[in-house]
């Protein structure tokens, strides 16, 4: 590649990335900045104050607020990994009747958007109690039909001959499962896991029907009480808050990219 | 031999039903979950649909088809109708040509390319809610940072959310912001995937850059593009987080798209078999777009 050719490049890469980061960084910028600061427009803080970040604990618990949304999220993250995984075997390696049918029930399932069918599901978690309750923002999410296709097509590039000489040995079905099927998966289950994850601690419209007080309210719902409390006068606490709520979950993508991009690619070309 | 041939038969019968057994023990967590969390739910929706429903789930009368009479005839649905196919008008497009560009740029072999790639993969990591209120504060009309800079370059400021007129257009902003890394990820990965060698045989043909990106690279990547295309439609249809944040569905309604109507209709107003109507409006125009993008895609989709 030539020089003037690789300089271009780098240039239209360069001012991609500060236009698409540049809402992030000026976030964390502005919350280390004094009001006053914010008032003048500046871009830069003149010096680095910690002082909104001590005091958006005290303006929320937020603690408690991102407490809960680890909780929820490693909750789902658990449930989706063992649900999804459980039929993603019985599609990949048990071929019975009528497999191919209920297979087609899970691929319409896309067609169904949570959105449309929350008003049931709502009065539902309402009659079991659950509002207010790890339960009530849990469970419902666990089954993850896109989460059964990932690992489907991953549990399928598994040799069948390894099940075979398994069951020669008299290894049972659950055994093979747990002893051989998973762990020769750990980087689709890694990626369906960080991807749950993080869409469960992004999840709002959920939250906000089964929670009405804070015992497990998450930290997005949270983000809207901070809002009411101090979009009037401190927009550096806020963005203080916004941006405790977003380290967890950049670094999480940053850490686990790798896999997110394997996981995805996997569903979106062979899939 | 006979008699073998059928006892046989018979372990036959007997194992395919110990192994529907065995799969369906397998499959039960989540067919559970999903008839009642998902396929009950929308029939329960429907059902809904055709009664009066009040607050908390108490079913009245029936009302029939009126439900549906009233929202089609009603001026606020018909705006609300408007502002989410202009919505997805204004989202979709950009979303996906702006990432195809990024992963366009980004898959080119340079030192620290993976910086680049992090970084425009990061909004995956930015929730709804943080996003929209990094966005909430960019758009301030005093303080936001878009309007000084608008100033700094001598155009007037913009009421980019209380402004009827700009209102959607910047919740539209914000969320393609948001939807660039998921978009990018998946772009990406389809061009890292063809293979090098038509580039090469190409290049040997002295095709220049313009020339292998638009009948190569594009027309190859098509499949990918078209399951990117399918995912931001449905994710447009089903926006919710950045509206509740940024506009509440105003001003004068003009943000109001369809989730936040149901969810304001149901959960505001009270008014369950109303907003189901809606609910089942939104699912039938899901079940369309779906339809008619793999019957379109299916013959324009270039597979390799």
């Amino acid at each position: 590649m030539t020089m003037i050719r690789k300089t271009f490049f780098y240039f239209l890469l360069s001012i991609s990335a500060l236009v698409l980061f540049f809402p992030i960084l000026y976030a964390i910028s502005a919350s280390f900045m004094q009001p006053q600061e914010i008032y003048a427009g500046k871009l830069l803080p003149s010096s680095i104050s910690f002082d909104a970040y001590k005091e958006v604990f005290n303006s929320i618990p937020l603690l408690h607020y991102l407490t809960v949304s680890f909780w929820m999220s490693f909750i789902v993250m658990v449930g989706q990994l063992i649900v999804c995984s459980l039929s993603a075997y019985a599609f990949a390696f048990i071929p019975f009747k009528g497999r191919n049918l209920i297979f087609f029930l899970f691929l319409s399932t896309m067609l169904i958007p949570w959105e449309a069918t929350i008003i049931p599901n709502f009065l539902t978690v309402l009659k079991l109690g659950w509002v207010n309750t790890y339960m009530g923002l849990t469970f419902p999410h666990f089954a993850l039909p896109f989460g059964v296709f990932l690992l489907r097509q991953h549990f399928l590039t598994i040799p069948k001959e390894l099940w075979e000489s398994a069951q020669v040995d008299g290894c049972s079905r659950f055994r093979f499962y747990w002893k051989f099927v998973l762990p020769l998966s750990k980087s689709s289950l890694s990626a369906l896991g960080i991807y749950g994850f993080l869409t469960t601690w992004n999840m709002y419209l959920w939250p906000l029907l089964v929670t009405n007080d804070d015992t497990v309210r998450p930290v997005q719902i949270g983000l809207k009480r901070l809002i009411a409390n101090e979009s009037s006068s401190s927009w550096n606490l806020v963005m203080a808050g916004v941006v405790s709520i977003l380290l967890p979950t950049l670094m999480l993508l940053f850490v686990g990219i790798k896999y997110i991009r394997e996981g995805l690619t996997a569903g979106a070309v062979k899939g | 031999m006979a008699k073998m041939k059928r006892k046989q038969k018979r372990s036959g019968n007997h194992n395919q039903v110990r192994l529907f057994g065995t799969g369906m023990i397998y499959l039960l967590p989540a067919l559970i979950l999903l008839v009642v969390f998902l396929f009950y739910p929308i029939v329960k929706t429907l059902y809904f649909s055709f009664y009066e429903v009040g607050g908390g789930g108490v079913v009245n009368e029936f009302v029939g088809m009126e439900h549906y009479q009233s929202l089609f005839q009603s001026e606020e649905f018909r705006k609300s109708m408007v502002a989410t196919f202009l919505f997805v008008l204004y989202t979709v497009p950009a979303e996906i040509i702006i990432s195809l560009f990024l992963a366009i740029i980004a898959s080119e072999k340079l030192k620290g390319i993976g910086f680049f790639r992090t970084v425009f993969s990061s909004t995956l990591g930015v929730s709804v809610a943080a996003g929209a209120t990094i966005f909430l504060f960019l758009f301030h009309p005093s303080l936001g940072i878009l309007n000084s800079i608008l100033g700094f370059v001598g155009i007037d400021s913009i009421d980019w959310l209380t402004n009827s007129k700009w209102a959607l257009f910047s919740v539209a902003l914000t969320t393609v912001w948001m939807h660039l890394g998921i978009n990018f990820i998946i772009l990406l990965g389809g061009l890292q995937n063809i293979s090098g060698e038509l580039y090469e045989s190409a290049e040997m043909d002295g095709a220049g850059y313009w020339s292998r990106l638009f009948k190569i690279t594009i027309p190859l990547l098509s499949p990918v593009l078209f399951f990117v295309t399918i995912i931001a439609v449905i994710g447009s249809f089903q926006t919710f987080g950045q509206i509740d944040i940024l506009t509440g569905g105003g001003p004068a309604g003009s943000t109001n798209i369809i989730v936040y109507s149901i969810y304001q209709q149901a959960f505001s107003f009270g008014n369950f078999g109303y907003a189901s109507a809606q609910a089942i409006i939104l699912f039938v125009i899901i079940l369309i777009v779906t339809i008619i993008q793999f019957s379109v895609g299916e013959k324009k989709v270039h597979y390799q």
